[in-house]
């Protein structure tokens, strides 16, 4: 899906393993993961915020804990042992956002529970926890979650903004403002996600040409 | 039409709150196998038979569970006879329709990630509902589902032949084709609701 | 995606696998009652203090309320797992019962919309409703919720006909502008199925509510908090 980048960073490991999830192999915009439950949740910025961060959390907990145990579990039951790990971290961040807010847990409703099915969670317990030791798996875990709740804010803000007139619940045009309603509707969510999609490929496109010329310039 | 009928249910279920184009799930296989025809119409039956499956087996857990005031287990018994389901449905067809099960291949172990059928069984719950009306809640889910893949299969293969900009390839237009059908299946709200 | 083959080696012996699986689920098991045990009485306090809020919107001055669950035209004290319908009596500070709150529901235009709506047995009158969930067109519909002209809809005539078994009017929602009678509910114009939907939700539940409430108004007049369910003093 993404042509490879002309890598110009010579930092230490610990920073590619943070920015990963950043933007190279950002969760929602390109590796295209963890949509279902979250892009129903995101038509306002502070219900995008709030799933992010669920979902951070999770990732993780139980990047953590698969990274502390990857030497006991054997391979033969490590996908069954990895849900059994995450089901309990999405019912303990149920029950926690029950307990903090009871008005943002009614927004998010179910989803919340749905996190346990992102495709992201058990996707790098499998791909990296399981493999790599406790230190980088938490950060690695740490990148991919905020750029998975960055991601969202941004397309959560965008359908509140022209879907509501209002960011965060404060509204920001004056009464008179006529909101385009059907940016807070399910095919708003389509369509905004769709668009941010090729905004994204148009950057990385003029990035490529931009290292390309470069290249050319060096070799001439 | 009743609104708790079993005949309302199946059919908001299946257009007014389409699981794929009004609620998000299920987006996985829906932008990942819904490039061929070929291959769309098998999954979204194969999705349907472990949604009803499914549903089953969640609507007697959630009795058990309610009967003996454990629902924190709600989440891990339900994702666990998800996968079982999945996993039951794999062994049967692979002894019983060898050739079916080989037409499926790689799609069987992906429908437990699907988060449709994840939703069906939470959804069911929290609307409390029947045996009965989780059964037709189910079937409409499905027949939504595959409705919505085959839909979706038909577009794609032909947009893919016209040659869109290589900006706009991919994800991108899969996404753009998603809201487009979603906005029209907007067009079923209020079906056998008031008038 | 992530392929789930599971596969077996040969010659593997099955237990550490068990092993392995029921250690997992045990410890699951263990994290997870630990949490609900120290957030279940901070979740009950929010679903106490959210219903309480509600109950004071609808029945205006409440400060204190008991819960009902409806069996059989009875109504019968609810305790903390109460399933089954519930309806709350509304008291004011000095223990006079001033409304009894209660659910409704009904297909609005994209979904079910639920709400709660206030009684006053005195007057016969519902004083108001609140929507507690619904999915209706942000800008169209959910303006039942907000319009200020719909909330003047508000007291409605929900009185019992001569043998207090069934309303005297039923609840009807009319075309907009057109509202005649004080049991009549005028529809936002513009959001006439989700206005529908109000006076359906309203018409069923007053009906089925109503008469039961009436029944057992002695009963709920007296059991004020801070005296016993049935009445009886602290």
């Amino acid at each position: 899906m993404m042509a490879a980048k002309a890598k110009r960073r010579d930092t230490a490991i610990t920073w590619e393993v943070f920015s990963q999830g950043l933007w190279r192999d950002n969760p929602v915009l390109v590796m295209l993961l963890g949509l279902c439950p979250v892009l129903a949740v995101s038509n306002s910025a502070m219900n995008a915020l709030a799933m992010g961060l669920a979902t951070t959390f999770v990732l993780i907990s139980s990047g953590a804990l698969v990274s502390l145990l990857r030497n006991f579990i054997p391979a033969q039951v490590r996908i069954a042992t990895y849900i059994i790990i995450i089901a309990t971290f999405v019912t303990i961040v149920d029950y926690a956002i029950q307990a903090i807010s009871l008005d943002l847990y009614k927004a998010l409703g179910a989803f919340i529970q749905l996190i346990v099915v992102n495709c992201i969670i058990l996707g790098r317990a499998e791909a990296y926890a399981s493999r790599n030791t406790l230190a980088r798996s938490v950060i690695n875990a740490l990148g991919m979650g905020l750029g998975f709740t960055g991601a969202l804010v941004v397309l959560g803000g965008i359908r509140e903004i022209l879907g509501a007139g209002a960011l965060f619940g404060v509204p920001l045009f004056g009464a008179g403002f006529e909101p385009w309603v059907v940016m807070i509707l399910p095919p708003g969510g389509f369509i905004v996600l769709s668009l941010m999609l090729v905004a994204v490929n148009w950057i990385n496109a003029r990035r490529e040409r931009a290292g390309r010329t470069e290249e050319q310039a060096d070799g001439a | 039409m009743a609104h708790d009928g079993l005949t309302f249910i199946l059919l908001n279920a299946m257009l007014m709150n389409n699981f794929v184009l009004a609620l998000f799930l299920g987006l996985c296989p829906f932008m990942g196998v819904s490039g061929k025809l070929e291959t769309a119409l098998p999954m979204g039956l194969a999705t349907t038979f472990v949604m009803l499956i499914s549903s089953m087996c969640a609507w007697v857990i959630n009795e058990v569970l309610v009967a003996w005031d454990i629902q924190f287990l709600r989440l891990i018994a339900y994702i666990t006879v998800i996968a079982s389901a999945v996993q039951l449905v794999e062994m049967t067809l692979k002894k019983f329709t060898p050739g079916l099960f080989r037409a499926l291949g790689i799609f069987l172990p992906l429908i437990t990630t699907n988060c449709a059928i994840l939703g069906l069984a939470l959804f069911q719950t929290f609307r409390e509902y029947s045996f009965t009306q989780s059964l037709a809640y189910a079937t409409g889910a499905g027949a939504g589902f595959t409705l919505a893949i085959v839909l979706m299969a038909g577009l794609r293969q032909r947009l893919d032949i016209s040659g869109p900009p290589d900006m706009v390839k991919g994800a991108a237009l899969s996404m753009m084709l998603g809201g487009l059908l979603s906005l029209s299946f907007m067009g079923f709200a209020g079906l056998g609701g008031g008038h | 995606m992530t392929s789930r083959e599971i596969n077996h080696a040969p010659g593997t012996p099955a237990w550490p696998l068990i092993l392995v699986l029921g250690l997992a689920a045990m410890m699951s098991g263990m994290l997870v009652v630990a949490v609900h045990q120290f957030t279940s009485p901070i979740i009950a306090e929010n679903q106490r203090r959210a219903v309480a809020r509600a109950i004071g919107r609808v029945v205006p001055g409440a400060v204190g309320n008991r819960a009902f669950i409806v069996e059989n035209g009875k109504l019968i004290p609810a305790g903390e797992k109460a399933r089954g319908e519930v309806i709350y009596a509304a008291y004011g500070k000095d223990g006079k019962l001033l409304g009894i709150a209660a659910r409704a529901g009904a297909q609005g235009y994209a979904d079910m919309i639920h709400m709660l709506f206030g009684y006053d047995p005195e007057s016969g009158r519902i004083l108001g409703f609140e929507v507690l969930k619904m999915t209706e067109t942000p800008g169209l519909g959910d303006k039942i919720a907000s319009d200020g002209k719909f909330r003047a809809n508000f007291p409605l005539d929900a009185r019992l006909d001569g043998t207090g078994k069934k309303l005297a009017h039923p609840i009807v929602t009319v075309k907009h502008g057109k509202k005649s009678k004080p049991w009549e509910i005028d529809a936002i114009s513009g959001a006439t199925i989700s206005s529908r939907a109000v006076g359906k939700a309203l018409n069923e539940a007053a009906g089925r509510l109503l008469p039961v409430i009436h029944a057992n108004l002695d009963m709920l007049r007296a059991a004020a908090p801070g005296r016993g369910a049935t009445g009886e003093e602290k």
